[in-house]
């Protein structure tokens, strides 16, 4: 077992696990964060992607030890008051069906947002590959990244 | 998460002979699949007054909250919007006055299982009357208030309204004296008219969206409890092996293990298996440790079986007569050989998972010979069957919560998982959680059977279908009931004698022989339907192009004029004609059918299904590249599933993801089998469908009829494999005989 101090959602959060512990365990078992989801341990379904300094990160993939200081987003932290315009959209447009990916794409998609504010079909293909969704929500989920996108800029020009 | 409550759980049975004993209690009732008031049960209420409670499903409190209790799983078909959101039509209740509670198992809440399509045929009718019972309980107290006729008041907007003179009383204010008053009678209340449906039939978004875009625990796999320790668990790689010996003491050495222990296990291949558990103080710790297992199996005696064999075995078994004839009508061979022509065909699909993302997961604890459970299950009642048979704790020491499913697709209407937990809380003084991992998830389900089917068609001068043969080769597991031992074909496994086009086919021969095998099977998204409808729908299209006829022209022939078709033999249903020919004129009006010309790696493709209780057309539109990849450039779907669609957005979406299932399905999945052994582990070896080769257009029309409302998470599956692969034949002219997809090259020059 080893001590780390980790930055989960802008808090500084101390554990004590073993150094190979995949960031994923540490946020359900330890941090009690449920959010980010489990589904292969291998990188291929994207149910357990969170940003490390914004960055689409696989959380089975990424061993406590490697964390360091990197600022870790899950979905509980996207936005304070679970209001991110793809949180919004998703509702808007009842995206999920069973739910279990949802939060994955949320982080996939809020990291595609933020590089590209109005992705095209293909450009939301492209980034959206890495996350399965086994009801097959995929065209609600297209529609909900091109909502998002027109909310965030609806927000934007509000904000000015 | 509360600690178990057992001692109420207990008391609620205990309940039903003391109704009346108590004066805090309200007498409920629960409507039988039938519509009529069968079972009078008694709950608890929480003080005399507090609250209205007229029913097990319904509670009302002086704040105007009204309380629904979901009683189905929700596996993301969207139950536990949809029936709350029938009683809120008809209790006036706005629906933002609502809250949804899942309840747990409990017979005072009737059937509570998730599986073929049944939940809101079997449930909307009933789940009316609870609504409009406690809507005129409501009135009735409202209208003693004001000393008024009742007839004189109409409830709207979660209130009473006397019109006359302008009064209103909030249901919240009616709470106390409605509870005072006599249930009615749940037969004499009187339903909406569905004319004035406010809520249903429009767009309702699903009740736990929140919850799931903020990632909030909601699943099994979310279920933490104080003191809880984690588990997993490995079985035997080779199906029906058992333990030899396990280095156990090497694993109770390592770091955060507490325990680890053989559990012996049934013969039952889709009971309790054998194998090691490994009981640690977190899921990781579990998991390293079990890298560490080393196991010795007694493989059993099918470990010599693969895939392979199994191929060869069919081949062989598809050139003799059938075991077992399921229908036949006329004489097949003379028709054939009189035929102007004829077409024979086999078509073959693997052994598939079901790959819900979440994978199987249970949490037990085990406490003073009490048992209380938390589970993404489909089917709870069959988790509580099969840990008393199996580990003889009796039913009402059994309290299972029923979470939210990260997918069903019928592997969760198992209970394996369940009794796997139920058994290592046995051994463990604390709440367990056991998760498996994707490799157990993929390896170790309940597979939709792999099968072969043996085809000769043939018609006749003027191009009508007059013969029709399938020798169909399906697999079978041992199973001992009372000693004796049967081979049972798996879900999905068997053919009816009436499954289309047996009964419309004059001369029809259909016959089922099924190959021994370890594999343990189960129900998949629509059962059978799910590939009889491609390798019918297939073969069909090949006759009509053989015959030079229209593939709809040749379909509407074989359906006919007839209104009904009635059913016969053992497992006949009637199946209304009439309703599929307006499903498929409908889709073929919509698609623009047989109007465009497409160049060659273009083409559309049509097929229809009936299966839980729905007629479903759908025509695809493909692009095949010359590289032999494919687009699916647009799904046209028309759907008859009765007088109302209950919520539109939770039906478009069953309907959206049925296609993208359908599509995904036919293009990737297929496991192998060596040794005995699954080889496939995970999602690289697996493959699923993923956003890029999703459709981007999916039309849905639902076509209205004056039929009883049913259910959505399985018909539109069905018909979409057979539509695209019409559509590649007609883009190409090449057949797919073989799932998946990617077995048949589909380059074109």
């Amino acid at each position: 077992m080893s001590k780390y101090s980790l930055s989960i959602n802008g808090h500084s959060r101390g554990v004590d696990v073993a150094p190979d512990t995949p960031l994923l365990w540490v946020l359900r078992d330890t941090l009690e964060l449920a959010g980010t989801k489990f589904g292969c341990g291998a990188g291929h379904c994207g149910a357990c992607t969170v940003h490390l300094n914004g960055v689409p990160t696989r959380a089975c993939m990424t061993p406590v030890s490697t964390v360091g200081r990197k600022q870790v987003t899950t979905i509980e932290g996207l936005d304070s008051k679970g209001e991110h315009p793809l949180q919004r959209a998703w509702k808007e447009l009842d995206v999920p069906q069973c739910g279990y990916c949802q939060a994955g794409q949320i982080m996939t998609a809020a990291a595609l947002l933020k590089e590209n504010p109005r992705p095209s079909d293909e450009e939301i293909d492209g980034a959206m590959a890495g996350n399965l969704c086994r009801c097959g929500t995929y065209l609600r989920i297209r529609k909900g990244i091109h909502r998002a996108a027109e909310l965030a800029a609806a927000d934007k020009k509000g904000r000015k | 998460m509360n600690a178990p409550d057992l001692a109420s759980a207990g008391r609620r049975n205990f309940l039903r002979s003391s109704a009346l004993a108590g004066g805090g209690l309200v007498l409920g009732f629960y409507l039988n699949g039938t519509g009529n008031a069968a079972e009078q049960v008694a709950k608890p209420a929480a003080a005399p007054g507090a609250e209205f409670k007229p029913n097990a499903f319904i509670r009302i409190g002086r704040d105007g909250i009204v309380t629904l209790v979901s009683k189905q799983p929700e596996i993301g078909q969207g139950i536990k919007t949809s029936l709350p959101a029938v009683i809120a039509e008809e209790l006036e209740v706005s629906w933002k006055d609502v809250r949804i509670v899942q309840g747990d198992l409990d017979p005072v809440y009737g059937r509570q299982s998730a599986g073929g399509s049944t939940s809101t045929p079997t449930n909307y009718e009933d789940f009316r009357r609870l609504g409009a019972t406690a809507k005129a309980m409501l009135v009735e107290a409202a209208a003693r208030a004001w000393k008024v006729p009742p007839g004189e008041c109409h409830a709207a907007d979660s209130a009473v309204h006397h019109r006359p003179s302008k009064r209103r009383l909030g249901y919240g204010q009616l709470v106390e004296a409605a509870a005072a008053l006599p249930v009615p009678d749940a037969k004499s209340v009187q339903v909406k008219d569905p004319k004035d449906f406010k809520l249903l039939g429009k767009r309702i978004g699903g009740v736990d969206n929140h919850a799931v875009v903020t990632g909030q625990p909601l699943f099994g796999v979310d279920t933490r409890l104080p003191g809880m320790l984690y588990a997993v668990y490995e079985k035997s790689p080779v199906f029906g092996g058992k333990v030899r010996r396990a280095n156990l003491e090497a694993i109770k050495a390592l770091p955060g293990v507490k325990d680890a222990f053989v559990i012996d296990g049934t013969a039952d291949l889709r009971g309790l298996l054998p194998g090691v558990a490994i009981v640690a103080e977190s899921t990781w710790a579990a998991w390293s440790a079990r890298k560490q297992l080393q196991v010795e199996w007694d493989e059993g005696r099918f470990a010599d079986h693969s895939w392979a064999g199994f191929v060869a075995e069919a081949q062989r078994l598809g050139k003799q007569p059938g075991a077992t004839t399921l229908r036949k009508d006329g004489d097949v061979n003379a028709a054939l050989a009189g035929a102007a022509r004829t077409v024979e065909a086999a078509y073959t699909y693997p052994f598939i998972s079901h790959a819900s993302i979440e994978p199987q997961n249970c949490t037990a604890w085990f406490k003073d010979g009490s048992l209380e459970l938390w589970a993404p299950t489909q089917n709870p009642a069959a988790g509580q069957e099969l840990v008393t048979a199996t580990l003889g704790i009796p039913k009402d020491k059994i309290l299972l919560h029923i979470t939210r499913s990260g997918g069903g697709f019928g592997r969760r209407l198992s209970a394996d998982y369940i009794v796997e937990a139920a058994a290592i809380a046995q051994r463990v003084a604390a709440p367990v959680k056991l998760t498996w991992t994707r490799e157990d998830d993929l390896r170790h389900d309940h597979f939709r059977a792999a099968g072969f089917h043996f085809l000769r068609g043939g018609t006749d001068a003027k191009g009508r279908l007059i013969a029709w043969h399938n020798h169909f080769v399906t697999f079978a597991n041992p199973v001992t009931r009372d000693g004796k031992t049967t081979l049972q074909p798996g879900s999905g496994g068997s053919l009816s004698g009436d499954e289309f086009p047996g009964r419309w086919v004059d001369n029809c021969l259909l016959e089922q022989s099924a190959i021994e095998c370890g594999v343990p099977m189960g129900p998949w998204r629509a059962p059978g339907s799910n590939v009889f409808a491609w390798v019918f729908h297939s073969f069909i299209d090949e006759l009509a192009h053989a015959a030079g006829r229209d593939p709809l022209e040749f379909r509407l022939e074989i359906l006919g004029d007839k209104a009904i078709m009635p059913g016969t033999g053992e497992r006949g249903t009637p199946y209304d004609v009439s309703r599929m020919r307006r499903v498929l004129l409908d889709v073929a009006e919509k698609s623009g059918w047989g109007k465009r010309k497409f160049p060659k790696g273009q083409g559309q493709g049509i097929a229809f299904h009936f299966s839980h209780r729905g007629y479903i057309a759908e025509v695809a539109e493909v692009t095949v590249a010359r590289d032999g990849s494919l687009k699916l450039d647009r799904v046209v779907v028309s759907t008859d599933i009765g007088a109302q669609i209950v919520n539109l957005s939770g039906a478009e979406n069953q309907v959206e993801g049925s296609i993208v299932d359908g599509l995904g399905t036919l293009m990737f999945p297929e496991l192998n089998i060596e040794r005995g052994r699954i080889v496939q582990g995970n999602f690289n070896e697996y493959p699923l469908i993923r956003i890029p080769d999703a459709p981007t257009r999916v039309e849905v029309h639902f076509v209205k009829t004056d039929y009883p409302v049913t259910g959505l998470g399985e018909p539109a599956f069905p018909p979409l494999a057979p539509a695209v692969c019409n559509a590649i034949f007609a883009a190409i002219g090449k057949r797919v005989r073989q799932l998946p997809l990617s077995r048949t090259d589909l380059r074109w020059s």
